[in-house]
């Protein structure tokens, strides 16, 4: 029964946590200071390696090139970074949101009906493989090379998939005991949807939504490559790069990883407020 | 027959069978000429080697199964109108909580579907964990708890409607043979002090001995009920009881049914290995 959506998760499966008993641990502050540690110390050796080996700064920068470029970038100038990073930032977002109400829709559609999963799946998979990356110059042509909603939409393609492989699996992969106990009660399907359908569905979500904040960022950026508004962190990297002022590139780049990690941490927030017991069944809390 | 008993049975199953096919070809029988009554306030164990249908019958008897032939009476009417209108409370052999829910919300879930106010939920829900002396876990979550734990909120889930009968399929089967011989003390205290009608499926001679007013014996494929065994062992029962000469006759009696049925060969032994492995298993995880 849910075999099909099961071979639609691109690379590796994305499955919310284990089922093993939760270890009720707080994250205290010494639990993130040894990956902060190394980070520094990274930037640090880094600093000092490209130094020592001579490497000159149009091939890597050093550390303090690169934060000094974006001091001296970061709100006015030709290669402005923040208003570019943020205008990115909200192509994303208006994908992120299109392609997960998308996917969400569809993943409800195809878990309801099962005919809908027959034809539905063997097509999405078919659209899964194909590098859809390579349409972003088509969508800049549909919908304009200046419209931010261009960029969207490319997101929205590369999130559409796995929020709607992952949510078809939670709302299909219900534990069957679960599925006669609510039977039992002689509970609508209705019922069923909303008290064991759904909230089964919620980590398989939260854990798509995790994977695709970076895609949707990813869809932005290439997009922005083939041409758009020149206050984007694509366009920055393009044009910097083009009139080789690589620290500026690189300091674009350092931020849409940011960029990226701070969507991610959102994310992840939202997810201990939605679903904490998740959290705490997988040991995290 | 004829005359209507004063005590109508709760559960009454006439010539049940059940065949699985595929296409017009009957693949296999897994259940033939069922006959049995349930009185009110009985304690009936279904019993028989791995494959002889016992699950299967009490999934008929709540209507999460169809039988292929006879009939399924509950309260004097039919098994669907019987799950309608919310004659049973089922107990899996896995606990089935949801982990979204805190334990008192677990219990809640049959009665919020029943549409019951949120006063009635909250003091029903108190009330049974507090039957399966859980009183002090209401806030905490299934996967807090112990493997015995979570089988005694099914439990109270099982029992927070009321309803008429409880159907138990292998509820202890996954549990250490410790616990599972305290559950055993639980449910007889549960019983004794609700009087609800149960139906439990088990594969261990002993925990059918100790429990049930009566053992029903059953065959291999396709299962057939080869024998009842009237168990005339004093209540309340307790570990005495399970020292005393009566009750090993009865497991003898038990064991020589199922062997006349085919129920103590290789069957059995695969079965007595799987549970073990189960066992095992979860004692890995827990």
């Amino acid at each position: 029964m849910s075999a099909g959506a099961g071979s639609l998760a691109t690379s590796r499966p994305l499955r919310p946590g284990g089922t093993g008993r939760a270890r009720a641990v707080r994250r205290s502050a010494g639990d993130y200071l040894p990956p902060i540690a190394v980070f520094v110390l990274a930037v640090v050796v880094f600093e000092y390696v490209l130094g020592a080996l001579g490497i000159r700064s149009f091939l890597i920068p050093k550390p303090s090139q690169i934060i000094g470029a974006l001091q001296d970038n970061w709100s006015s100038g030709r290669f402005s970074l923040f208003p570019a990073a943020i205008a990115t930032l909200q192509e994303a977002l208006l994908g992120l949101l299109i392609g997960t109400a998308a996917g969400v829709l569809v993943a409800f559609a195809t878990a309801r009906w099962a005919s809908a999963r027959s034809f539905l799946l063997p097509v999405a998979v078919a659209a899964n493989a194909v590098p859809i990356i390579a349409f972003a110059p088509l969508l800049n042509n549909w919908f304009g090379l200046l419209n931010p909603v261009s960029k969207a939409l490319m997101a929205a393609v590369l999130v559409f998939f796995p929020v709607m492989a992952n949510v078809t699996r939670g709302l299909v992969q219900v534990e069957p005991a679960a599925l006669e106990l609510m039977r039992s009660y002689a509970a609508s399907e209705w019922t069923i949807v909303r008290k064991v359908r759904v909230p089964n569905a919620l980590p398989y979500f939260f854990t798509a939504l995790k994977v695709v904040t970076t895609f949707s960022l990813i869809g932005a950026i290439v997009a922005e490559y083939f041409g758009g508004s020149n206050t984007s962190l694509g366009r920055r990297i393009v044009e910097s790069a083009s009139a080789f002022k690589y620290e500026i590139t690189w300091g674009a780049i350092a931020l849409a990883a940011v960029t990226g990690i701070v969507f991610y941490l959102v994310v992840v927030a939202i997810e201990r407020l939605v679903i904490p017991w998740a959290a705490a069944l997988r040991g995290d809390s | 027959m004829t005359q209507a008993p004063p005590t109508e049975p709760v559960v009454r199953l006439a010539n049940v069978g059940k065949t699985f096919s595929r296409g017009d070809q009957v693949v296999t029988t897994a259940l033939e000429a069922i006959d049995l009554d349930i009185a009110r306030g009985e304690f009936i164990s279904l019993i028989g080697p791995s494959g002889c249908g016992k699950s299967t019958l009490l999934r008929i008897v709540g209507d999460l199964i169809e039988p292929s032939s006879g009939d399924v009476t509950v309260n004097g009417k039919p098994a669907r109108r019987a799950r309608m209108d919310r004659d049973y409370g089922m107990v899996f052999q896995a606990p089935v909580l949801f982990d979204w829910r805190t334990v008192e919300d677990n219990v809640k879930l049959p009665l919020e579907i029943l549409g019951k106010d949120a006063a009635t939920r909250d003091r029903r829900a108190k009330e049974m964990l507090e039957l399966v002396e859980l009183g002090d876990f209401l806030k905490h979550h299934p996967y807090q708890l112990s493997g015995g734990m979570q089988q005694r909120v099914a439990i109270a889930r099982a029992l927070a409607f009321e309803p008429s009968i409880l159907l138990m399929d292998e509820p202890f089967g996954a549990l250490d043979e410790m616990t599972r011989e305290r559950m055993n003390g639980e449910v007889l205290r549960i019983w004794e002090q609700t009087g609800t009608t149960i139906l439990f499926v088990t594969h261990s001679i002993p925990e059918a001995v100790f429990l049930s007013s009566r053992v029903v014996v059953m065959s291999a494929r396709p299962g057939r009920i080869t024998k009842v065994v009237d168990v005339d062992l004093p209540r309340p029962r307790n570990e005495d009881t399970r020292e005393s000469r009566r009750y090993f006759e009865l497991v003898t009696e038990v064991r020589e049914a199922l062997r006349r049925g085919g129920g103590l060969d290789d069957a059995a032994e695969l079965e007595a290995a799987a549970s073990e492995e189960r066992t095992i298993a979860e004692g890995a995880v827990g």
